[in-house]
């Protein structure tokens, strides 16, 4: 909206109003998450003394880091979790395109009651018990199969994917249809490749919801040996548990995670949260783009 | 017919095996577990299985019911989804609507890149750094004696659940939800805006009589949704957050849903909940979808 007119003083202070409210509201969303960066990097003595906001960390310190890199939960966690979150996102994105793919072919018969099949999900679920009674049934308790299989697929993002596979022209596979390939070439040499900003999109909101996940893989993993680096900081930040620090720690090591306390909790959740806000901003413009191509009725 | 049928599967026999782990996925994972809800009219024990349980018609339904907490739970669950359906509802549209305005384009899209980020944090670290900076000695608490107040410990005391649970909520996703309508606004013609001008229609004129009107039906389909989630509040965020003291408030169906049967074991009882809500909300979501249709000839279906 470029101003062709002049701007009345009353425009002029909503504008500078506006301005500075979302200055102020951008200040809100980042805070927290710098707090707790500069937070870990503080020496912990001085933390615990510190009261009231950080702008700047008390004496710089990377004893947290150290601490915490030194731990074997954490470390395990941590591939643990890039495990489960490279596997199962596979895993998403075969069964996600298997059936954006079938439900986006125009004469299929029983295409109908698959898509109603797959929407009506969306409306009614078994709820938790029948749910986790059928994964303990097929076995698959405490095995990281429980929870890739059972969230295999979103059907609200396989929706988006069905709804980008129908913008693509016909034209492009006819030809290979001609030349006799099948619909699994066609899927992977044809419709895929064009179909990149939906496939980013998929790959950030599976792989998002992996990497954060908790709930799930703490009510189907037992062994703490299994455990993803979510549930070790669950323990660290909200069971208040610093007791995961000190497994298989040393006695002069029990003493330093008193020393460092709380800058422990912070750098954990910088090494558990850094990932994600890494591959964010290269997936931005994808991501918009595909929560659009949601928003379309399907 | 089965001659259409035998033709359609020689013809399309590589999408229908295609279609074979999608169908076996949603028949293991989504429509078992369906089934598996008739516990809630049986006494189910593992040792006897789904079908060797006996029947006992609608007794845990009866004594979810008759249960001193039932209206405990109905109304924190109805209270917080109805305080965040007020508050978190029109906060994405009125900050959508405020960066719309902004006249700078990069001003406009760092505040987009920004707003963005919390939804990419998990809710376990949400929590976790609420309940860190909420505790007596955090920095809400600094900050709230700084200005005079009394230090207060948030999460022992019920009257300050809600707060805390909706305005993380609003932090963590308002900005998400504007990308919704941003999309919507992007789409209006400048030559209305042009001609509004024209007449003489100011900045708040346009706003009120163009802008929002454009962004009324992703309003309403974002509204029926919500709506079929009325009695929808996540167990997953609540469980980290709350404890006994503040069950008064925090309490919500699903998280009794997830004490009594993962915890206590009640596996009946607990399906028996589980599904009252599930009703609930799918009617709930019929309701408005046919009001909406009727009144505004936008639906879901």
């Amino acid at each position: 909206m470029a101003g062709i007119n002049k701007r009345t003083p009353g425009e002029k202070a909503f504008d500078l109003f506006n301005v500075l409210f979302l200055l102020l509201l951008c200040l809100i969303m980042i805070y927290p998450l710098y707090y707790v960066l500069i937070a870990s990097l503080s020496d912990g003595n001085l933390f615990l003394a510190h009261t009231g906001p950080l702008l700047r960390p008390v004496g710089f310190s990377l004893a947290a880091y150290r601490m915490v890199f030194r731990n074997p939960m954490v470390v395990r966690g941590f591939a643990n979790t890039i495990f489960l979150v490279v596997t199962g996102t596979a895993v998403n994105l075969l069964m996600t395109s298997f059936a954006a793919y079938v439900l986006s072919r125009r004469d299929v018969y029983w295409k109908g009651l698959l898509m109603k099949m797959a929407v009506f999900t969306m409306f009614f679920q078994g709820g938790l018990v029948p749910l986790y009674l059928q994964v303990k049934g097929l076995g698959l308790l405490d095995s990281y199969w429980s929870v890739i299989l059972t969230f295999a697929i979103s059907t609200y993002n396989m929706i988006i994917m069905r709804t980008y596979f129908l913008g693509i022209p016909d034209s492009l596979e006819e030809s290979a249809k001609m030349d006799g390939a099948n619909d699994f070439t066609i899927l992977f040499r044809i419709i895929l490749p064009v179909s990149m900003p939906v496939v980013a999109t998929m790959i950030l909101f599976y792989g998002v919801a992996r990497w954060n996940g908790y709930f799930y893989v703490m009510i189907f993993l037992r062994d703490r040996v299994k455990f993803p680096i979510s549930l070790i900081l669950r323990e660290i930040l909200v069971a208040n548990s610093t007791d995961t620090m000190m497994d298989g720690a040393s006695s002069g090591d029990m003493a330093d995670a008193e020393r460092i306390g709380d800058t422990i909790k912070f750098a954990t959740t910088i090494i558990a949260t850094v990932p994600i806000l890494f591959i964010y901003p290269f997936l931005q413009k994808h991501f918009v783009k595909g929560v659009m191509i949601g928003s379309v009725k399907g | 017919m089965n001659n259409r049928i035998r033709k359609d599967f020689q013809k399309n026999r590589y999408v229908y095996l295609m279609a074979l782990p999608v169908v076996v996925y949603y028949i293991l994972f989504h429509y078992m577990p369906m089934y598996g809800v008739i516990i809630s009219f049986k006494k189910f024990t593992p040792a006897l299985g789904i079908g060797g349980s006996p029947w006992v018609g609608f007794k845990y339904f009866r004594d979810f019911f008759g249960a001193y907490y039932f209206w405990r739970l109905i109304r924190n669950t109805v209270l917080l989804s109805f305080n965040n359906l007020l508050w978190g509802f029109p906060a994405p549209i009125i900050l959508a609507l405020l960066m719309n305005e902004l006249r700078s384009s990069r001003y406009k899209r760092a505040v987009q890149s920004l707003t963005y980020i919390p939804h990419f944090i998990s809710v376990v670290v949400v929590c976790g750094l609420l309940l860190e900076f909420s505790q007596m000695g955090g920095l809400i608490n600094d900050i709230v004696s700084r200005f005079g107040g009394e230090r207060v410990a948030f999460f022992q005391d019920p009257a300050y659940f809600r707060l805390f649970y909706i305005g993380s909520g609003i932090w963590q996703e308002i900005g998400w939800g504007t990308i919704i309508y941003l999309a919507a606004l992007s789409a209006i013609d400048t030559q209305i805006y042009e001609a509004a001008t024209i007449d003489g229609a100011g900045r708040w004129k346009k706003m009120l009589h163009i802008t929002l009107p454009s962004i009324v039906p992703t309003i309403i389909i974002l509204f029926i949704m919500r709506m079929g989630q009325m009695l929808t509040v996540g167990h997953e965020k609540i469980i980290l957050l709350y404890n006994p003291t503040i069950y008064e408030t925090a309490d919500v169906i699903s998280t009794f849903v997830y004490r009594k049967g993962l915890l206590e074991f009640s596996w009946s009882y607990s399906t028996a909940v589980g599904l009252f809500n599930s009703v609930i909300n799918f009617t709930l979501l019929v309701l408005t979808n046919r009001i909406s249709r009727r009144l505004s000839e936008t639906s879901l279906w």
